[in-house]
């Protein structure tokens, strides 16, 4: 039960913990940094629930140690709302009743967001196979697939925006 | 309704959604008070043995370990060493209840044998790892038909058989029907059991008294008052002396309607040891310690005459049970009231036997014994209309319960003896509907020129009917607090369906429709009785108790703004916040000033209202079921080379009353199908013949993926019920009934040049490919 | 479900992992991607005392084409491959290849050379490694050693690889200017282990096939190229007939697996369509 020293950073905030090596990063971030909206589904990379982002990358954090995850930049679905603002793929969330339980909603926002972000229209197929990754028990994933196509729209509308405001 | 609805029927957005897409839902395991203790079982390997001694000596000495508990060191704390739960039954002759830690003898893997406390989950594991139990491995029995054969191994020692219980059903003289048929066709069936597999397993905290003397217990459950009930039972404590909460629930699917081992374990250990001990059950305890729901043995014979008419129907019912009695024998009855349901079916009878099996113990998984009805009753009409030669969907417009016979009696009784009633519906019109969105008329023209380029399509249907809010009733109190803001409180139960916001729109339709201004607390275990979620209850039996209590609330806010305005509360109206005079919006009085002078002032009558404050809380009671039906058309590929079967298109006509909110009653629909398209083509909980699970991760227990799911097209038709005030039926699992004969239907249609036939369900592409191998060796 | 403790390891150089395996020996495991370790572990199906973290070494995240070969390191992750490595047809094969392994999260952290060491019989890397020849570069304190693809994995979850050594890279070798390559799996859902898959490659010379590889994983214990196929094809004109054929003989030399829910029937009789549809994959591949 020995522990050691772990820096990590999530939402762009250090944290300094000490767990022991075995600790996933899953656990990490709910158990010593204490945010508690990453879930853990399966621990064993299979449904996607922990999903989180590290170095702009999303994975599996019930497949990574924390100790793995020193000075990485880790994302979690507490850091997609900004300054009070929710993310345009939260809002599309709610819009499209892409949740029921909501236990595995922030593994499919943090497994969304790069798509999102990249305001990408994925063909249908393709983006179907990316949000396979993740399993929802509740939605039939109907209306996740409609709120993620909805919110790279808006993105890509926000970021169109965003341009014409600063030019 | 007051005129035009403003909030009831309409789509608006749930008032859940904000906290859980930020992250800040409170599930059980976010629960983290400080000194909390982790719990984890050491449970069975085998499915069955018995074993005299638990050695905890090695375990004890592990890092971080403080306690290992048997039966032994919790009998004492308790008044009963088995959680007794099932609903009673005269048919039931054998006792068999789950111990809250198994005594002497396993009786399936994954029971719960003994508990490491820990000062973390990890730790309490590794101890797990060494304890030692003495098991001796005795004979398992896991298949239902085998356990019922004589010289089967028992599933428990002592029994001199696996025959739990045995009834039947019976109307019409069916021996007389059969002997006038000009038909007969006769089938057996296999229908496999599955997994609930909520993304969040089940849980319990519990939290020894402090000063108050109150244990607090919170539990991933969907009957909290349920758990409250045996929690005082067994641990021999008043009502005043336990706390039950419910947390936000990850789901729950019927399995967490059981109250369970662990839970009563994990309580009585918390006061044992004075510490706060959580338990979170991991996703391999999921497949081996929640219970499951499926299996089904049927053999049956349906009489018809010439033109397809249903003369009679019959046959036998083997039910597998599971290894304990972990709710009773409602899904085989179940299963056998549901057979005949949307049908004219002139004379019935089905011999049920209940087999115990050394395997999970069976209660309820979303459609509780209706899927597997649905699949036999509507594979013998495929099958009665291949040997009739008349069209599948023909042949079910011919017997289906018309329109003009609602409210329809039927000849049938509902497990508490009241008369099944199908209340109201038009049932071959949803079905012309669905066979319309579907494309099925001209369907044989896509399958006539895919198969001349060698693809086998098929198109397939199926009807159900599903019996909703099951009665008697459920709590909810409406008041309207000194904040001006609405409190709804309730012992429904909130598992992911959205029942605060589909209680919320009832109530703010009487209350001046600001859903923002309207917080729901649900799963209310201290002052609302009832029973929580399950059986598509909620929105019957809770909505009418909200839609009184919130018409009571509202007679109280107008008297008391009468008063107070000084004018007729009928040229009073409720707009958002305030009690305004009619056209006159200067004259008002908020919600705020009205709450507070409804609680009087010493010295002064109360302002019109006979009780002091805006409160209401009701329990409306319903005996009848409100009867949802639909039809479901689904179109399939079939690769007759692997045999995987591609869904290509799954339409969905149905009709579940007046809708509270038709965007969450398509998101019940879509996931019903989505759970029915796992039981139809990939989910299988696998036990070998010895009792051993072979399917234990979600790898090997397969759930359906986005990529996996086609577009589901619903239709709506609204036909009010007449049972409740607000029309309304439940729908919670309306979409997995007929999803798997529907897909089972076109799988044999597309295969129908081959003579394929399917009678089990899931169909593997390994079991269909080697029927289609059989089928090419026979041409 | 949480590993038993273990020691962790993070070395900055190949020098220090290898003398961390040398050092503690079996109960020692290298963790790369994780993707199957890790649940592994979870699971408690695997025990180890240390891990070495393999993630930190910079000499080991690289890949380049050095002649005619693909030099993949051993950290190089399964994402890497979603665009073509190299402008050839074998960058294009690896590129089509890597959308059937599992799911995006687990293959931004899995890696090639780690599903090599893990050899799982349905692991579409062996299969492409094994099927195109690949040679594994394995390094401990001895020194260096190359080992072909096919001696490498010897069963199920089974590798020739010592307890003190690192993979450390494994070279791929190009597939030439008239190679034709097509892959075909079948699983139930996507991302879903191969229950069964084929690799064909050939090159087209004048209307004719040559150098014909054909590769079955998820059949055999082991991926592995099937010989009786690829003597059906070798020097005939690609043709449906002919793959047919080839299929049937993979059928009829295939030594197919059986697990709880998969026949080693249905497996043999699967090959024969995997490899059907691999070829006409192939086929119809435009170079």
């Amino acid at each position: 039960m020995e522990r050691h020293p772990l820096n990590l950073t999530i939402n762009g905030t250090p944290y300094a913990v000490e767990t022991e090596f075995r600790k996933t990063l899953a656990d990490t971030i709910r158990e010593d940094c204490g945010l508690t909206g990453t879930h853990v589904g399966c621990e064993h990379g299979v449904c996607g629930a922990c999903t989180v982002i590290v170095d702009g990358k999303a994975v599996r954090s019930c497949l990574m140690f924390g100790h793995q995850a020193e000075g990485m930049e880790i994302e979690t679905v507490e850091g997609l709302e900004q300054d009070g603002v929710l993310h345009v793929l939260q809002e599309a969330f709610m819009d499209h009743h892409a949740l029921q339980c909501g236990y595995c909603t922030p593994g499919f926002l943090m497994l969304a967001k790069g798509v999102v972000e990249r305001g990408e229209d994925l063909p249908e197929e393709e983006l179907r196979h990316l949000l396979s990754s993740n399993l929802c028990r509740c939605t039939g994933y109907q209306n996740i697939i409609a709120a993620v196509r909805a919110a790279i729209v808006a993105f890509r509308e926000k970021a169109a925006g965003g341009v014409e405001q600063t030019a | 309704m007051n005129g035009e609805p403003k909030i009831f029927g309409r789509s608006v957005r749930r008032l859940e959604d904000r906290a859980l897409v930020s992250g800040k839902g409170r599930f059980l395991d976010d629960l983290q008070p400080s000194g909390c203790l982790s719990v984890a079982f050491a449970r069975s390997p085998y499915a069955h043995a018995s074993f005299t001694t638990i050695d905890a000596e090695a375990a004890l000495a592990m890092p971080g370990v403080v306690a290992v508990l048997t039966h032994a060191d919790l009998s004492p704390l308790m008044r009963d060493d088995r959680l007794v739960v099932g609903l009673p039954s005269k048919a039931i002759t054998l006792q068999v209840d789950r111990p809250v830690l198994a005594i002497d003898e396993v009786v399936h893997v994954g029971e719960p044998v003994a508990m490491i406390v820990a000062e973390s989950r990890a730790a309490a594991e590794d101890a797990a790892d060494v304890l030692d139990i003495d098991y001796e491995p005795l004979d398992a029995v896991s298949d239902c038909r085998a356990a019922l054969e004589p010289g089967s191994a028992t599933v428990h020692r002592g029994h001199d058989h696996n025959c739990l219980a045995t009834f039947d059903f019976a109307f019409g003289d069916v021996d007389h029907a059969f002997s006038q048929a000009t038909h007969r066709v006769s089938r057996s069936f296999e229908v496999h059991r599955g997994a609930a597999v909520s993304m969040e397993g089940r849980g319990v905290l519990a939290v020894p008294p402090d000063l108050d003397g109150v244990l607090s217990v919170w539990s991933s459950t969907q009957t909290p008052q349920a758990l409250k009930k045996q929690l005082c039972q067994m641990l021999g404590r008043e009502a005043g002396e336990v706390k039950v909460s419910m947390p936000d629930l990850g789901g729950g699917f019927g399995p967490k309607l059981v109250t369970y081992p662990e839970e009563i374990a994990v309580a009585a250990a918390a006061l044992h040891l004075g510490k706060p001990l959580k338990w979170v059950e991991d996703r391999r305890e999921h497949f081996v310690a929640t219970t499951q729901e499926r299996d089904q043995a049927w053999d049956m014979e349906m009489a018809l005459d010439a033109d397809g008419a249903i003369l009679g129907l019959r046959g036998t019912l083997i039910h597998d049970h599971g290894a304990y009695t972990a709710r009773g024998l409602n899904i085989p009855y179940g299963s056998g009231v549901t057979v005949p349901l949307p049908y004219d079916v002139g004379a019935y009878r089905l011999d049920v036997t209940v087999a115990l099996t050394n395997k999970v113990p069976v209660a309820p998984l979303r459609g509780a014994g209706q899927p597997q009805a649905a699949f036999v009753m509507e594979r013998m009409l495929d099958a009665a209309a291949d040997v009739i030669g008349l069209d599948r969907a023909e042949i079910r417009s011919r017997n289906l319960v018309r329109a003009e016979q609602m409210p329809c009696v039927k000849p049938l009784k509902l497990r508490g003896g009241t008369n099944v009633i199908l209340d109201s519906g038009d049932y071959p019109a949803t079905q012309a509907v669905a066979l319309e969105k579907a494309g099925w008329h001209d369907f044989a023209a896509r399958q006539r020129a895919a198969l001349a380029e060698g693809r086998y399509l098929g198109i397939g249907l199926a009807n159900y009917v599903e019996g909703t809010g099951r009665g008697p009733y459920e709590t909810v109190a409406v008041e309207v607090q000194r904040t001006g803001r609405i409190l709804v409180t309730t012992g429904a139960a909130a598992m992911g369906q959205g029942t605060e916001t589909m209680l919320a729109q009832i109530v703010a339709e009487q209350l001046g429709g600001d859903m923002s201004n309207i917080v729901v607390r649900t799963g209310d275990t201290s002052g609302s009785l009832g029973f929580g979620g399950f059986n598509s209850r909620q929105t019957v039996v809770a909505g009418a108790s909200a839609q009184k209590a919130a018409c009571i609330v509202r007679e109280k806010l107008l008297t008391v703004a009468a008063e107070m305005i000084e004018a007729d509360p009928r040229d009073l109206e409720i707009v958002d916040n305030v009690v305004a005079l009619k056209g006159v919006r200067d004259r008002y009085v908020t919600f705020s000033a009205l709450a507070d002078a409804a609680l009087g002032l010493p010295g002064f009558p109360l302002p019109g209202i006979e009780r002091p404050g805006l409160m209401a809380s009701e329990q409306v009671l319903i005996n009848d079921m409100a009867y949802s039906n639909g039809t479901a058309v689904a179109e399939v590929e079939v690769d007759a080379r692997t045999g995987q079967v591609h869904l290509k298109n799954f339409v969905l006509a149905h009709d579940c009353g007046r809708m509270v909110n038709p965007k969450l009653v398509d998101g019940q629909i879509i996931g019903g199908i989505a759970h029915g398209i796992g039981n139809a083509l990939y989910e299988q909980m696998i036990f070998d013949a010895d009792g051993q699970p072979l399917t234990m991760t979600l790898a090997d227990y397969l759930l359906v993926s986005a990529a996996e799911m086609p577009r589901i097209d619903i239709h709506h038709t609204e036909s009010p019920s007449p049972l409740n005030e607000l029309g309304v039926k439940g729908v919670g699992e309306s979409g997995v009934i007929p999803t798997v004969p529907a897909i089972a239907s076109a799988v044999e249609n597309a295969l129908a040049p081959l003579g394929v036939r399917i009678a089990s369900a899931p169909i593997s592409p390994q079991a269909l490919r080697n029927a289609i191998r059989e089928a090419e060796a026979r041409t | 479900m949480k590993p038993a403790p273990f020691v962790l390891h993070k070395p900055g150089t190949i020098a220090e992992a290898v003398a961390h395996l040398a050092q503690i020996g079996d109960d020692c495991l290298v963790l790369a991607g994780g993707q199957s370790l890790v649940p592994m572990m979870a699971l408690r199906v695997a025990y180890p005392s240390d891990l070495v973290d393999i993630n930190g070494i910079e000499a080991l995240r690289g890949i380049s084409v050095e002649g005619d070969k693909l030099v993949i390191g051993a950290t190089v992750r399964h994402a890497r491959f979603y665009d073509p490595v190299e402008p050839g047809p074998l960058g294009k094969l690896l590129s089509g290849v890597v959308s059937h392994i599992a799911h995006h999260p687990i293959r931004e952290r899995g890696t090639f050379c780690g599903s090599l060491a893990h050899a799982d019989p349905a692991s579409e890397w062996c299969l492409v490694a094994v099927t195109l020849g690949a040679k594994l570069k394995l390094v401990s304190q001895n020194g260096e050693r190359l080992v072909a693809a096919d001696d490498f994995i010897d069963g199920a979850m089974s590798t020739t690889r010592e307890p003190d050594e690192l993979l450390m890279e494994a070279r791929l070798p190009l597939l030439g200017g008239s190679a034709r390559a097509g892959f075909y799996e079948f699983n139930r859902r996507a991302g879903d282990f191969a229950i069964g898959m084929a690799l064909a490659a050939y090159d087209e010379v004048d209307g004719v096939m040559r150098n014909v590889r054909i590769g079955l994983g998820g059949i055999e214990d082991r991926a592995a190229r099937n010989a009786a196929a690829e003597a059906v094809l070798e020097g005939k004109a690609p043709a449906e007939a002919l793959f047919a054929d080839a299929g049937r003989a993979a059928a009829g030399s295939v030594d197919p697996m059986e697990d709880a829910t998969t026949s080693a029937d249905y497996r043999r009789d699967l090959s024969s369509v995997c490899v059907e549809r691999a070829l006409a994959a192939a086929a119809s591949a435009t170079k």
